[in-house]
Parts: structure tokens; C-alpha cells; sequence
């Protein structure tokens, strides 16, 4: 614990929901008092011992957490300084971390009555979570994609649908995760009675940001447990890559007044963060707006109209990020770089043959920047990295990328 | 008195209802739209809502999404909005037009910036549909202090116990959405809407109009009826992402100003 509060890192939101400027509830008059009422009802849930007592349960029983942590001895020594350790939240039950905060958001929902889930995907991790939790509790489950993204992540539009989802193309606007939240927005607001949004990733009006980051905190305070077992002590460097940014929200909070830690938060930096806007990189290549219910860093043109990001990585593939990250790059708390999909593709083939662990491509970009910093950093120097999603869903894109033809 | 202020007072005065029209600036064009924009008064329309495009209009139907999309591919920018309205002032004086989006192109402008141009360019209200009371300090109550009327929406899920935050700082009207939902969707019904407006009325002497779900003339005098004006949207939006000459737009809207008119 911090000696004094006041200099935490971990006190925000505030009561409006801001992270200094950014955050707050940029939403329309409909969706305000369910807003507030979702605010409500989730203070009351997050101060229950009940509550987290079911999430602990079914996070141990059918999430299968806690997930290891990994010395990756191979890694580690072919890139031949720091001693790199992942967080492997790949082997989650769905594959990834997303699973993490749907079980929160959605025994929550179960709490107040609702009976119909909403969610946006992108990639499809955040959809097939939300599937399979409102198939374990028998709620109907809408899944929002963009028409894009349907197509070229089929596998998971499929698993979507064997769980009993209903996944709708999105065509509005350009068809991408983005049109995909205003979608889901506009059916929140059309059903606001039997209706629960489940959101994502740390970002939308609050209290989403700050419920997501308490929901994915888990991977951060196991982490420190286990490092503290494994080497004795807090690790020098954390890394996580961030879309909208719940992986690394999750993994950072809990260290973020251990003043030791460095954190580092890798956006996909696509084809070059670069006047062409090729990139997802909001915090390194954006400046602040207010788009789905919160200010904070957006790819914008001069006019305030929102840009479409490109990356390899779908589940990156976001304009925005997290009002809470947009706050800590800002007072300096978290440093913020960008990987191109060129060093995300070499570190996910590397770790594929070093440490037999097919990556998904989003954690290939904070190993991509490990990649960068591991060999001039000494020995002893212990890095975590969150390995936040398997690969299995990119194997295609990837294979595309090397050119090697799948159709056999 | 503000211009919307003295145009409801008027109204009053001769006992007539509002007919409110909604078009997307810069939709099909920037020539067209202010074609249409100048021909609204002829038509009927009493208040002139103007859409200003935005890539991600969360509250907006398929029909003014689409409107945005083509203002934007035409080139419309939030300066080329202001110099629309400033345009339209040349030759008219009297009708209020108000502004209604979103706020990111505000806030990329600045606000005191767009305040000062918006006022300029006489502009008269603003309707900001991301911008609910409790974001109050970030443009509703800057735009209230450089003069221009800032409107908020009251909603079916606004209650009772909520209702007096949503009016506090509402100048001008009040625009009461007459669904849940978004624009251009389900059809409003009048009964339903009636003791809505009753319960607003309650708590507030503004004049309160009433969108979302109205189509037709017949639909206009309905709700008109049981409130203080009508505004209608996507359904004029529609003609013109048809391509409908402009004298065939203007045709319908002075059929949906008559409907209005009616009640």
C-alpha cells in the first residue's frame, strides 16, 4: 500500500468518472440514467463479499485461473539480458483475457434482472467470450462485428453461433469495431429495459473503464504474487500491448504505485506511425477527443472526424484507447510505444519456435518491443510481459503475411 | 429574447404549433443543402435544426448516418456548416437554426473558438446529443454565457426524480424523443406521447417540441397536437439522399409544415 493516498496512482475514477481530463459520460439522454443505474448497482456488487466470491469460483473452475506465470528460459537467453516472464492468460478457457471481465460484467447483469446480453467484437475474442458466458447462463446474447471482420475471422463467427449468439454483420459507416460499438450503442438505446452492454474493453462512458480494469486486475495482482514467489521481488518492467487496452489495464493497476515497476503499453504501430495514419497507435500518433462515451486519445483529422486504424491485429485494430491510459501517458506514469506489424509478425513466429507457444498477434507486440529492449538490459533485470491471447485465430493472417498458402 | 425565444412567442401569439425540419448540412452538397436550407422557411418550417456530420453518430438511424457519410464525402466541414448558416443570414433574419450533432468536432475546434464563430455566423441553439447534464461545464453552460441557447433532449427513460438536472440548464425548448431509440425508427404515437409532455410540462414553462418516428403530415399533427411543435428528420433526409429534385423536397416539408400547422 501506498504511505500516502494522495500521491496514488490507484484512487481514480473520480466521482464523475474522470482520470484527470479524461473519462466522464459522453453518452445521449436515453442511455444516461442506465448509465447511472449500472454505476449504482455496480458500487453496491463490488463492495459484496458474494459477488467476488462467485467470480472467484467460476474464475478457478471454469475460467481456470489463476494462469502461470512462465519463465520463458529460451527466450530469455537467446535475446540474452533480461529475464523475461509471461503472463499466460492465453490459457484461459476462450483463449484469451476477455473472458476475465465478461464473468464480472455478466453475473452482474444476472444481479439486476437483465435477461438480453449486447457486446462488439472485433477480432471476435470479446464476442465468443460474451457467447459462452451467456450460454453457460442461458441469456440471450447479440454480438455486434463489423461486416469487415466478419468475413475474415470466419472461425470465430462460427463459434459465435455454436454458442447460440447472434452475431450481426455491421455495414454503417466503414463497417469495423468502431461502427460495430455505435451499432451495439444504438440497440441499447432502442432496448433499454431487458437490456446489458458488455463491454469490451476499459473504455465507453464510465463506469465501464474503471468496472473492466477492476474485472482484468486479476491478471496484475496474481502476477505480482508470482513473481514474488518465483524471484522474491516486484519485476523492473512490465509490458503489455493495448488496443483499447484491458490486458494491460489489467496487469498494470495493481503496480502501479510499486514506484520501481516501469510499465510500458505497446499500441500497434501498423505500416509506420506516420502522417498516412496507418497504425492504431491513439496515444503516440492521436491527440484527445470524445467519441463512445469518453475523452481520451483518438485518431482524428483536423476537423474532429474520426480516422479508422489499421494494424494486422484485429483485436488492435481500435481508434481509441482506455480514458485511464490516456491519464497515465500523460502524467508520465506509463510509457507508450509502438511495434509495427513487421516486428509483431518476426516476435510471433520467434516465440513460436523458442518457446512453443503460438502468440496471438496483440501480445506479439509487446513481445515485439521485449524483443527491442531485453538484450541491453542486465541479467537481472525481470521483465513481464502479458501473453494475452493464443494465436489459433491468426494463423490464417499470419499465414497470409509469409506468404505460405493454407489451402492444401 | 433570443431568436427562438421571439419565434415561440410569436407562435404563441397567433396560436400556431411549430413545425421544426431537420436537413444534414452539406448533404448531397454543399450548393444543394444550402439550397434546400433557404427554401425551408417558404416551406413552413419555423425552427431549422442543422446537422453538423459526424463519422460515429451513436443516436442516429441508417438514413442520417448515410446523410453524414455523404455531407462528409462531399467535402462538408464544420467551417463550411458555420458558413452555410452565415450564408442563409444574408436573406433571413427571423428563422432560429440551430445546430445538432455531436461533440467531438466542437471540441477538436475548441469550444470558445466554435462558440464566438457559431454566434457569428447566427447561429441560435445548439443540440448536442453526446453532451448529457452532467458533462454541463463543457459546452452547455460556455454556450449559455456567449448567448446561444443550448437544448437538451428529454427522453422516455428521463424520470421524474432526473428530469429537473436535464432542465436546468435548457434554454430555448425543450426536444422531447418521443421513442427509445434512434432517429428515423419506430412511429411515434401520440397517446403515448401526451402524457409525456403532460408529466415535462409539470416542471418546466419552456416550449417543448417533439421527435423522432414522425413521417408523415398526418403524424405531425398528431404529435403537434399534444405538444408545442413537431420536428421532423430522416423522413426529409430520405428524399434527399434519393436525389429528389429540390422543389419536390420542399413540396413535402410544406406538407409536413401544414400537418404541423393544423393542430
Amino acid at each position: 500500500m501506498p504511505e500516502d493516498l494522495i500521491n496514488s496512482y490507484t484512487t481514480g475514477p473520480d466521482e464523475r468518472g474522470r482520470f484527470g481530463q479524461f473519462g466522464g459520460r459522453f453518452v445521449s439522454e436515453t442511455l444516461m440514467p442506465l448509465i447511472l443505474e449500472l454505476e449504482e448497482r455496480y458500487n453496491h456488487a463490488r463492495t459484496d463479499p458474494t459477488f467476488w466470491a462467485e467470480m472467484d469460483h467460476l474464475w478457478k473452475h471454469y475460467v481456470g485461473r489463476p494462469s502461470p506465470l512462465y519463465f520463458a528460459e529460451r527466450l530469455t537467453a537467446h535475446l540474452g539480458g533480461a529475464k523475461i516472464y509471461m503472463k499466460r492468460d492465453e490459457l484461459n478457457h476462450t483463449g484469451a483475457h476477455k473472458i476475465n471481465n465478461v464473468l464480472g460484467q455478466i453475473i452482474l447483469a444476472r444481479r439486476m434482472g437483465k435477461t438480453r446480453i449486447i457486446a462488439e467484437t472485433g477480432a471476435g475474442q470479446h464476442g465468443v467470450a460474451t457467447a459462452t458466458v451467456c450460454a453457460k447462463f442461458g441469456l440471450k446474447c447479440v454480438v455486434y462485428m463489423g461486416a469487415h471482420d466478419v468475413e475474415r475471422q470466419a472461425p470465430n463467427v462460427f463459434r459465435m453461433r455454436l454458442l447460440g449468439a447472434e452475431v450481426i454483420p455491421v455495414t454503417s459507416g466503414r463497417g469495423t469495431l468502431k461502427d460495430a460499438m455505435n451499432d451495439a450503442l444504438r440497440d441499447w438505446v432502442t432496448n433499454v429495459r431487458d437490456t446489458f452492454y458488455c463491454i469490451g474493453t476499459v473504455a465507453g462512458p464510465h463506469p465501464y473503464p474503471a468496472m473492466v480494469r477492476d474485472f482484468q486486475s486479476i491478471i496484475g495482482r496474481e502476477a505480482k504474487a508470482q513473481i514474488l514467489e518465483a524471484e522474491g521481488r516486484l519485476p523492473d518492467t512490465i509490458v503489455a500491448a493495448i488496443g483499447g487496452g484491458s490486458n494491460a489495464m489489467g496487469l498494470f493497476h495493481p503496480f502501479l504505485d510499486d514506484k520501481g515497476v516501469r510499465i510500458i503499453g505497446v499500441e500497434a504501430g501498423g505500416k509506420g506511425v506516420d502522417d498516412r495514419m496507418q497504425h492504431c497507435a491513439s496515444l503516440t500518433g492521436g491527440r484527445p477527443g470524445v467519441l463512445h462515451g469518453n475523452r481520451t486519445y483518438l485518431l482524428q483529422d483536423a476537423d474532429g472526424q474520426i480516422l479508422e486504424g489499421y494494424s494486422i491485429s484485429a483485436g488492435l485494430d481500435y481508434p481509441g484507447i482506455g480514458p485511464e491510459h490516456a491519464w497515465l501517458h500523460d502524467v508520465g506514469r506509463a510509457q507508450y510505444v509502438a511495434i509495427t506489424d513487421a516486428e509483431a509478425l518476426e516476435a510471433f513466429q520467434l516465440c513460436c519456435r523458442l518457446e512453443g507457444i503460438i502468440p496471438a498477434l496483440e501480445p506479439s507486440h509487446a513481445l515485439a518491443h521485449v524483443m527491442k529492449i531485453a538484450p541491453g538490459l542486465p541479467k537481472d533485470h525481470l521483465i513481464v510481459m502479458n501473453m494475452c491471447g493464443r494465436g489459433d485465430k491468426d494463423i490464417f493472417t499470419v499465414a497470409r503475411h509469409l506468404g505460405f498458402d493454407m489451402k492444401l | 429574447m433570443s431568436r427562438i425565444d421571439a419565434r415561440f412567442a410569436a407562435l404563441r401569439a397567433e396560436g400556431r404549433k411549430a413545425f421544426v425540419a431537420y436537413v444534414m448540412a452539406g448533404d448531397p452538397d454543399y450548393a444543394t443543402s444550402l439550397e434546400i436550407v433557404k427554401g425551408l422557411p417558404a416551406a413552413g418550417v419555423d425552427i431549422i435544426e442543422l446537422g453538423m456530420p459526424f463519422t460515429d453518430p451513436m443516436a442516429d438511424g441508417p438514413t442520417i448516418q448515410l446523410a453524414g457519410q455523404r455531407a462528409l464525402a462531399g467535402g462538408q466541414t464544420l467551417q463550411k456548416t458555420l458558413d452555410m448558416v452565415a450564408e442563409f443570414r444574408k436573406a433571413d433574419r427571423e428563422t432560429p437554426v440551430v445546430m445538432m450533432g455531436y461533440y467531438n468536432p466542437i471540441y477538436s475546434r475548441g469550444v470558445e473558438r466554435f462558440l464566438t464563430e457559431a454566434k457569428a455566423a447566427g447561429i441560435d441553439g445548439l443540440i448536442v446529443v453526446d453532451l448529457p447534464p452532467e458533462e454541463d461545464e463543457e459546452l452547455c453552460i460556455p454556450a449559455r454565457e456567449a448567448g446561444l441557447n443550448f437544448i437538451r433532449l428529454a427522453t422516455p427513460t428521463t424520470d421524474d426524480r432526473r428530469l429537473p438536472k436535464v432542465l436546468q440548464n435548457t434554454s430555448g425548448f425543450v426536444y422531447y424523443v418521443s421513442i427509445t431509440g434512434i432517429t428515423g425508427a419506430a412511429a411515434a404515437q401520440a397517446a403515448e406521447v401526451a402524457p409525456e409532455v403532460a408529466r415535462i410540462k409539470r416542471q418546466t414553462d419552456l416550449p417543448l417540441v417533439v421527435g423522432f418516428g414522425i413521417r408523415t403530415p398526418e403524424a405531425a399533427e398528431a404529435i403537434a397536437r399534444v405538444a408545442d411543435g413537431a420536428v421532423v428528420g430522416s423522413a426529409i433526409v430520405r428524399m434527399i439522399g434519393e436525389g429528389r429534385p429540390v422543389p419536390e423536397i420542399l413540396a413535402f416539408v410544406k406538407g409536413l409544415a401544414e400537418g404541423a400547422h393544423r393542430a
